[in-house]
């Protein structure tokens, strides 16, 4: 093996970088590197000035110490002053370490920018492709003030060498994506687009990736780029494969070019020139043709390199999606490569089939691969191609074909990896909801899910087949009967009792007949199951009995006794013991009428889009259903749901109100309303009793009262101290700030799920700890604080595999900005004591009540909120997607009542709500201003107190 | 492409560029994750795979890992010959190269690797024009040293 002896060695360097890779332990390197901070600090401030050599090599340790992992906090002067040495290499070292560790500090930022201005303007070709490549890799907004204007003028001199054209081409693209409102093409356009013509491949293939960006945002200042691109396509694809010399790679002529100049034509719909258009198909056709003819090369290289451009030619085809010969070719294309010996290839070819699925002229094509893609699902060995596998399945199901794809995702969900398990749950259940013709196959089909899957069935998919089922009269006997057949399993998942619970509830009497299912049966049934399952469906199944008194008074008895045991009406439980009594009473004050009323058969559910095609929306991003929008379209008639226009995150909040319908409400908003006729509340004075009395502390604004005990008492705690708030605390803290439920967090051992609700100044909080492990979790134990006190024992074991669960009732005293800490300690057999701590999601703005006003009083009242520090006001860049709808869903998660027609300019939101505390209440009122040009938003907030003012704009600014 | 990464079959990262503007602390995170998703996969399965919202395209030459982060649109069979064509570039300038030139190079590696790519595009693909480019610039430099480490180290 050759020494390594291109350009200068700093022996200094490899000696130090030897001593590292010498040590034989990580303490030992951290030794040895604090050693060396410790000298080059010294060198850098000693009295003696350094040589360029030598603070060239000492920058360099610097660097590969950065590069190690380790921090830097000093260098970068020395750094900033290798930059205007006149000797090449330290030039360049100097670039380097600026270019990996870049510092706003600004003083340094104007020496930098000094340096490229002068490297830029010496006209020696080299020292400006490094000022270019310093500029493109640090890319920073003040590097774009100083050069955006500068570097076209380099791009399209006459003079400029190639080598620093390249450079400049993408130099600007990376100031272009950073600070799109500083590059301005203007003039330039059309001298940029005819670099496409340049001699030099070298250019063009930097400068097409210049011209690509430009375009997608500016279609019609670069649209004659299409034919420019066409012609250089067509005499790339026509040339023998030793015309390109250099660029031919592997016998692929330029490869990367073709693949770059296919991609730019994607930005523009087919050309509406004759000819221009087609030169093109010819093109294409050429590039199908080649893939048929026999390789030039074994080599791995030359396949990759064809099909690459083949890949992104059949991109070009079904984004045309005009050529039918030509989609249908692609799909045969592909279709050969489902059945390639090269993985990677059968991966892209599912991939690609899964657009060419949603094209009209080729989906019946891809359907007839549905034999060699089932087969793909069950017998690939990477996962990651049977996810594509699964997903192609999802595009190609249709009418025709959709009972044996479900039957096959069904059985492939048994075995299937943990991963992907929720996303395939998620796709049977909406297969199964679109092409069901009868609803007992639909209901069948997803009660098979939950035997399966349970633990993946989100509660989307129950709410879901609920509403399907009370919607449709024809088929809720078969649904009765067959959850009542689904229950007789001795060990069944929770989620088939909550299906179940629910629907026997309400229909159980359409199988009351039969006496193997009588009322009571029934009931004893589900009430065998009542023991062992989690709170909320406990809650659900005590509302289940209440609906079989008014159905079957012969169970009245029967039921009446449960309700009366102490482990109902004591529930340490505050929901289980409220239904408890409530229903006890109801049960035996109310006449036969006022029963009936109040518990009458749900109304149907308004028609809308299903919550579980949002869930795989949001989980997908916005792209990945666009298959199942087009089919919507199509194939409309005879389906369950229609589908709406709504966009997914209204259809998001339709499901979450669907949530807060069906598992709170179920039946208790007639309940209030009858019973205060009553005039009679022995329970209601109890239960504040018990409300009270769990009200011991007071700090920060929000007292927290987990429930008292559910599980017999822990053990002792382990001592050690809480650990410090994880540093992402913060992030998933943000999360949580427009919604109430979700996963706070996870890592390899546990997931923590949470759902809560708020009314008014309270609010309760349901944590789910799931361990994730085969193993027991010992001594768990979990403390709430706020920040300061401790409460709450939970079960000392969690089994591997088990979740528990922990209620917590909040009261929000005065209003607050640092949010509770939760810190859960817990260790595993033979493993070291888990110590973590986590912000709870609990922020000032759950306590909102949305307030809806009129234009003239929302801004009487925002006059009225004129002091300075009543208002708080952030102009910040956008971090997510600036959609209308997305926006919408955002505001109303965060509580307040979003207001119409309030702002001159409709494109600005308005909010308005008050915040419910013990103390006082506080009117907010909100306004948020994007720019969507600049992507940034100004957000402005006038509460009637400052703290809050300060505290949600802080919030919110994390949140668009 | 939004970064690459190079790291070695023990899991040390040996060359990081990232091409998006990330913290410290995100890049870091970012690295564990994918290093230990890498790795965790079997030499026959296929080089690509889907994280976050990003697609992963990565090769292994000997002991070294070479991984690409990619957005939606982009193309992973280009992205695994720009890896190889890296690679090449590597081999042609160090003669045979190995880890230990990466990590005794370091600075070498990120010239290279920026003359071929540049903001996470391809700049020059010819291998002869890179190489000339750096040649160049090697000419440029003053001091010429042969470092004494010698190839003994196990890989």
């Amino acid at each position: 093996m050759p020494a390594v002896s291109k350009g200068d060695g700093m022996r200094g360097l490899a000696v130090f970088i030897s001593d590292i890779r010498n040590c034989k332990s990580k303490e030992a390197e951290i030794k040895r590197i604090n050693k060396e901070l410790a000298n080059i600090r010294s060198k850098f401030k000693g009295d003696k000035a350094l040589d360029g050599y030598s603070k060239k090599k000492y920058v360099c340790k610097l660097l590969f110490i950065f590069l190690l992992g380790h921090d830097i906090d000093f260098g970068h002067m020395e750094a900033v002053n290798l930059l205007s040495s006149n000797k090449y290499t330290e030039k360049q070292i100097g670039y380097l370490f600026i270019s990996v560790l870049v510092n706003s500090n600004s003083e340094l930022i104007r020496l930098i920018n000094n340096a490229i201005k002068n490297d830029l303007s010496s006209r020696n070709p080299t020292f400006m492709c490094l000022a270019l490549h310093c500029i493109a890799n640090v890319g920073s907004r003040e590097m774009a003030e100083a050069f955006a204007s500068e570097i076209p003028r380099i791009l399209v001199a006459g003079d400029t060498m190639d080598s620093v054209k390249q450079s400049a081409a993408l130099c600007l693209l990376r100031l272009y994506k950073t600070s799109p409102d500083l590059v301005l093409m203007g003039e330039w356009t059309s001298r940029v687009v005819h670099l496409l013509n340049d001699q030099h491949m070298g250019v063009v293939t930097a400068a097409i990736s210049l011209i690509t960006c430009l375009s997608q945002k500016n279609p019609d200042e670069f649209k004659t780029c299409v034919s420019l691109a066409v012609s250089r396509l067509s005499r790339i694809v026509s040339s023998a494969s030793t015309d390109l010399q250099d660029y031919t790679y592997y016998f692929v002529p330029a490869p990367w070019l073709s693949c770059k100049l296919l991609r730019l034509l994607q930005c523009y719909p087919p050309p509406e020139d004759g000819a221009v258009k087609g030169r093109l198909v010819e093109c294409l056709e050429t590039i199908l043709n080649k893939a048929q003819e026999p390789p030039k090369s074994k080599k791995v290289q030359h396949s990759n390199a064809k099909n690459a451009i083949l890949f992104e030619a059949i991109s070009l085809i079904i984004h045309y999606d005009s050529e039918p010969n030509l989609l249908v070719r692609a799909c045969n294309q592909l279709g050969q490569f489902l059945q390639h010996r090269e993985t990677n290839l059968r991966y892209l070819a599912l991939e690609s089939m899964c657009t060419l699925a949603s094209s009209e002229f080729s989906h019946e094509a891809v359907k007839t691969h549905i034999e060699t893609v089932i087969n793909a699902l069950k017998t690939e060995r990477d996962v990651s191609v049977r996810q594509r596998a699964a997903d192609l399945l999802y595009a190609m199901c249709d009418r025709s074909n959709a009972k044996q794809i479900v039957a096959e995702m069904l059985s492939y969900l048994e075995t299937a990896d943990y991963s992907i398990r929720e996303e395939m749950v998620l796709k049977v259940a909406i297969l199964a909801e679109k092409y069901a013709v009868d609803y007992s196959w639909y209901v069948d089909t997803i009660l098979n899910l939950i035997r399966i899957a349970g633990d993946y069935v989100s509660e989307e998919v129950w709410y879901r087949v609920i509403q399907i089922v009370i919607n449709r009269d024809d088929v809720q006997g078969y649904a009765a009967k067959t959850v009542f057949e689904a229950l007789q399993a001795p060990a069944c998942h929770e989620n088939m009792v909550k299906v179940g619970g629910y629907i026997l509830g309400e229909f159980g009497n359409l199988i009351a007949g039969d006496p193997r299912s009588s009322p009571l049966v029934q009931f004893n049934l589900l009430h065998s199951k009542f023991h062992l399952c989690s709170v909320p469906t406990r809650a659900l199944l005590l509302s289940a009995y209440i609906k079989f008194i008014n159905l079957f008074p012969e169970t009245k008895a029967t039921i009446q006794e449960v309700l009366r045991c102490d482990s109902q009406i004591r529930n340490s439980d505050v929901e289980l013991q409220q239904r408890a009594v409530e229903y006890l009473k109801l049960s035996s004050i109310a006449s036969t009428d006022v029963l009936a009323t109040v518990l009458e058969e749900m109304p149907p559910f308004p028609e809308r889009e299903s919550s579980i095609l949002a869930k795989l929306k949001k989980k997908k991003g916005p792209g990945a259903v666009s298959v199942t929008e087009l089919d919507d379209g199509k194939r409309e008639a005879g389906e369950l749901n229609g589908g709406g226009d709504r966009g997914p995150d209204t259809a998001a909040m339709a499901a979450s109100n669907a949530v807060s319908t069906l598992s709170l409400l179920f039946i208790c908003k007639t309940l209030i309303a009858v019973i205060s006729h009553f005039h009679s509340y022995p329970f209601i004075p109890y239960l504040s009793c018990c409300l009270s009395a769990s009200i011991p502390a007071l700090f920060c604004g929000l007292s927290l009262h987990p429930c008292p005990v559910l599980w017999p008492p822990s053990s002792a705690p382990p001592s050690e101290d809480p650990a410090p708030p994880l540093s992402e605390a913060d992030e998933l803290l943000n999360k949580f700030v427009c919604k109430n439920n979700g996963v706070l967090f996870e890592n390899q051992l546990l997931q923590i799920g949470i759902k809560s609700e708020y009314r008014q100044n309270l609010g309760r909080m349901y944590l789910f700890y799931g361990n994730k492990t085969s193993v027991q979790f010992a001594s768990f134990t979990t403390t709430v604080s706020c920040p300061g006190e401790l409460h709450k024992p939970v079960e000392p074991l969690v089994e591997g595999g088990a979740q528990i669960q922990q209620v917590l009732n909040i009261e929000c005293i005065t209003d607050f900005s640092d949010a509770p800490l939760l810190n859960i300690k817990f260790s595993r057999y033979g493993g070291a004591l888990q110590n973590l701590t986590l912000k709870l999601p609990v922020t000032i703005n759950k306590f909102f009540q949305p307030t809806e006003m009129s234009s003239s009083d929302f801004f009487q009242r925002w006059k009225q909120l004129s002091q300075p520090q009543q208002e708080a006001q952030k102009i910040f860049k956008a971090n997510h997607s600036m959609d209308t709808e997305v926006l919408k869903a955002k505001l109303l998660g965060l509580g307040t009542a979003l207001l119409d027609n309030i702002d001159p300019n409709p494109e600005n939101y308005v909010c308005a709500g008050v915040i419910q505390t013990k103390s006082q209440q506080i009117g907010c009122l909100l306004r948020l201003e994007p720019n969507a040009q600049a992507q940034m938003y100004r957000l402005t907030l006038r509460c009637s107190k400052d703290t809050v003012s300060k505290r949600l704009c802080e919030l919110l600014a994390q949140q668009f | 492409m939004q970064f690459m990464l190079l790291f070695s079959r023990q899991g040390k990262l040996r060359l990081q560029k990232w091409y998006v503007p990330l913290s410290d602390k995100e890049k870091k995170k970012i690295t564990r994750e994918l290093v230990q998703t890498v790795l965790a996969r079997k030499p026959k399965m296929c080089s690509f795979l889907e994280w976050r919202d990003l697609k992963i395209v990565y090769k292994r030459y000997a002991s070294l890992y070479f991984c690409c982060a990619i957005e939606d649109q982009d193309n992973e069979l280009i992205t695994l010959e720009i890896i190889h064509r890296y690679v090449e570039l590597l081999d042609k300038y160090f003669g045979s190269v190995c880890e230990l030139d990466i990590i005794f190079n370091f600075e070498k590696a990120y010239f290279i690797l920026d003359e071929f790519l540049l903001g996470g595009e391809a700049q020059e693909t010819s291998k002869k024009n890179v190489l000339k480019a750096i040649e160049q610039a090697d000419l440029l430099q003053e001091v010429r040293y042969t470092p004494n480490h010698s190839h003994v180290w196990q890989i």
